[in-house]
């Protein structure tokens, strides 16, 4: 993961549920790519579309409510986007999309402050976000998520464990 | 200072009575399952992190729920052939396939047993705090990890204690209570919390009520949903009460917040399109026409819910034009509401019974609707698309008032009935 994400912002409500970012019927498509395709297609048409990799998604409270998905985090990821910030995040889509890479922020205001479009920055060596002239502080994450986030994801970390007890058992 | 019933269960697991809200601990979880839909990726993820075995296969259990019968025979393939690899190349003995919902299944078939932790790769996971278990969804990263480790991390959560006084009228269910519940906390209200009831409403409601209530708390946010462990649940578990007593709420445990409800004084609800937690009473939304009713999914499939919609149907015939469908949530209430005689008064009412699985309530063949469609569903989810188009729209209640409303063509309430001529 990067230390610094910079891109647009694309703004979105409260509540956005694991069928809007991606329906059930596009789950069983035979490829993550078919599937990206589709990710917030009944919210904005063009997301798929339009999106372009370091653009960064800013919500409301309750961000990827609703089904265990893994697919959904995973559409965003394969359309470019690495970074969310919300108000809050539903329990299980917070697991998912750390555990496949994606880094989350808690933030209250940035959704209200900020518009459509416009550019973010964040840092997450220094703990900030900057946008429209304004600069907000990044809350602390606990150490162990703080690790699998660091490792890149839950992939990359049990990988790099089960590589060095393989080496180790040699 | 006593603990939270989900304190308590996380102590039960780790051994260790020093836990906080907010601590993150890690167990080993008695039981984890996995549905059809995910077995593709868990064993990508298995492969990925690299393990070559799972650690604990006796702990698994792999339910074929979502994709048997196939629906579309250019993609579901792979999940039941992914799901057969699980048994074969990962050595998981343990599966049921086509014979009912997982999470109806996990509780029927004892999997999910009182005073155990389960997780499961499926959102209404919670369903099993029912019968007293911590249990909890995750996604497929995180059952690999499971499956390769036996271990899981959570954070200890802060918890709401629900406090149910009196007795629910007659046609008002615990359907009625949990959409009541979610409506007052709203879609986040619960967010990583443990949602507990008690009181002597709570001991009132039977397993297949509780069950019902906890599958649907997961609307809330609720990390997960508990009851206390009774005579009940003894009975239901075949297990000594003394066993599992101390399934019980602390009188002197820290709750975030506390809410009480009189069941007496509960009108059905109804949850409109397009949010769990746009709840009202029923008269807010009476005379709303409607194409279709569906009774069935993990909230409200068991025998006791298809007693209910028997009752209001029987010897009565639903509203021309308008579709029924009825699915028991398992084999075990297929068979029971063939004897008990509820299939033949749904057939005869011109219901169309399907086989116990997900059906429309995931998504899946058949009963989708088209744009502009109005189905009253007894499942738990209303979101949009969910199950049809983005532009139908999905009501949610109890059976009770799902029969009823069939019978009417349009949202009534069980008591109106009396009133209606068909």
């Amino acid at each position: 993961m990067a230390n610094i994400q910079s891109g647009r912002i694309w703004l979105l409500p409260d509540d956005v549920d694991t069928d809007v970012i991606l329906a059930v019927r596009h789950l069983f498509l035979p490829t993550a790519e078919e599937r990206a395709r589709h990710a917030l297609e009944n919210l904005i048409p063009n997301f798929a579309t339009d999106v372009i990799a370091g653009d960064v998604i800013v919500a409301g409270k309750n961000f990827g409510c609703g089904s265990s998905r893994e697919y959904a985090p995973e559409a965003l990821y394969d359309c470019g986007i690495s970074c969310i910030v919300a108000k809050s995040f539903a329990r299980i889509f917070y697991r998912n999309a750390i555990n496949i890479g994606i880094s989350l922020v808690e933030n209250a205001d940035i959704q209200d402050e900020c518009e459509d479009g416009d550019l973010i920055t964040v840092d997450h060596e220094n703990r900030n976000i900057e946008t429209g002239g304004r600069r907000y502080e990044m809350p602390k994450v606990p150490k162990h998520l703080e690790e699998i986030f660091k490792a890149g994801g839950l992939v990359n970390y049990h990988r790099k464990r089960n590589a060095l007890s393989k080496e180790g058992g040699k | 200072m006593g603990h939270t019933l989900v304190e308590k269960l996380m102590i039960k697991n780790t051994g260790d009575d020093s836990i906080r809200p907010g601590d993150i601990v890690i167990v080993n979880p008695d039981c984890y399952m996995i549905i059809d839909a995910y077995s593709p990726s868990v064993i990508n993820k298995l492969e990925e992190m690299g393990f070559d075995k799972v650690l604990c296969p006796e702990k698994a259990v792999v339910v074929f729920d979502h994709l048997l019968p196939v629906g579309n025979p250019s993609n579901d393939p792979l999940f039941i052939s992914k799901s057969v690899e699980l048994r074969e190349k990962y050595k998981i003995q343990t599966t049921e396939k086509g014979t009912g919902i997982s999470h109806t299944l996990m509780h029927e078939k004892r999997y999910a047993k009182p005073g155990t932790i389960v997780t499961a790769t499926d959102s209404h996971t919670t369903t099993y705090g029912g019968g007293g278990c911590l249990s909890t969804g995750i996604g497929y990263s995180d059952m690999a990890a499971v499956l390769g480790t036996d271990e899981l991390w959570l954070k200890v959560p802060n918890a709401i204690k629900i406090v149910l006084e009196g007795k629910l009228k007659p046609h008002v269910t615990a359907k009625d209570i949990v959409l009541k519940v979610v409506g007052d906390l709203k879609a986040d209200g619960g967010q990583y919390k443990s949602l507990e009831f008690t009181g002597p409403g709570a001991q009132q409601l039977s397993m297949q009520a509780r069950y019902t209530i906890c599958n649907m708390a997961l609307e809330a946010g609720a990390k997960c949903a508990l009851f206390e462990a009774d005579d009940k649940t003894a009975e239901y578990f075949d297990m000594d009460l003394d066993e599992i007593r101390w399934i019980q709420v602390d009188e002197d445990a820290e709750y975030e917040s506390v809410m009480t409800y009189d069941l007496g004084q509960l009108e059905p609800q109804i949850a409109k399109p397009k949010g769990v937690d746009d709840v009202y009473d029923i008269s807010k939304a009476i005379g709303t026409k409607i194409d279709e009713v569906f009774i069935g999914s993990c909230t409200n499939g068991s025998i006791e819910d298809m007693a209910v919609a028997a009752d209001i149907l029987k010897g009565k015939t639903i509203s021309p034009y308008l579709k029924l469908v009825v699915i028991p949530a398992s084999n075990k209430v297929f068979k029971e509401s063939i004897e008990l005689g509820y299939i033949e008064t749904f057939l005869k009412a011109g219901a169309t019974v399907s086989h116990p699985s997900c059906g429309l309530c995931a998504g899946f063949p058949f009963g989708l609707l088209s744009d502009g469609e109005v189905v009253l569903s007894t499942s738990n989810r209303n979101f949009i698309g969910r199950m049809g188009t983005k532009d139908s729209f999905i009501y949610l209640s109890s059976p009770a008032v799902a029969a009823a409303s069939a019978l009417a063509g349009e949202i009534v309430s069980p008591d109106m009935l009396e009133l209606l001529t068909h």
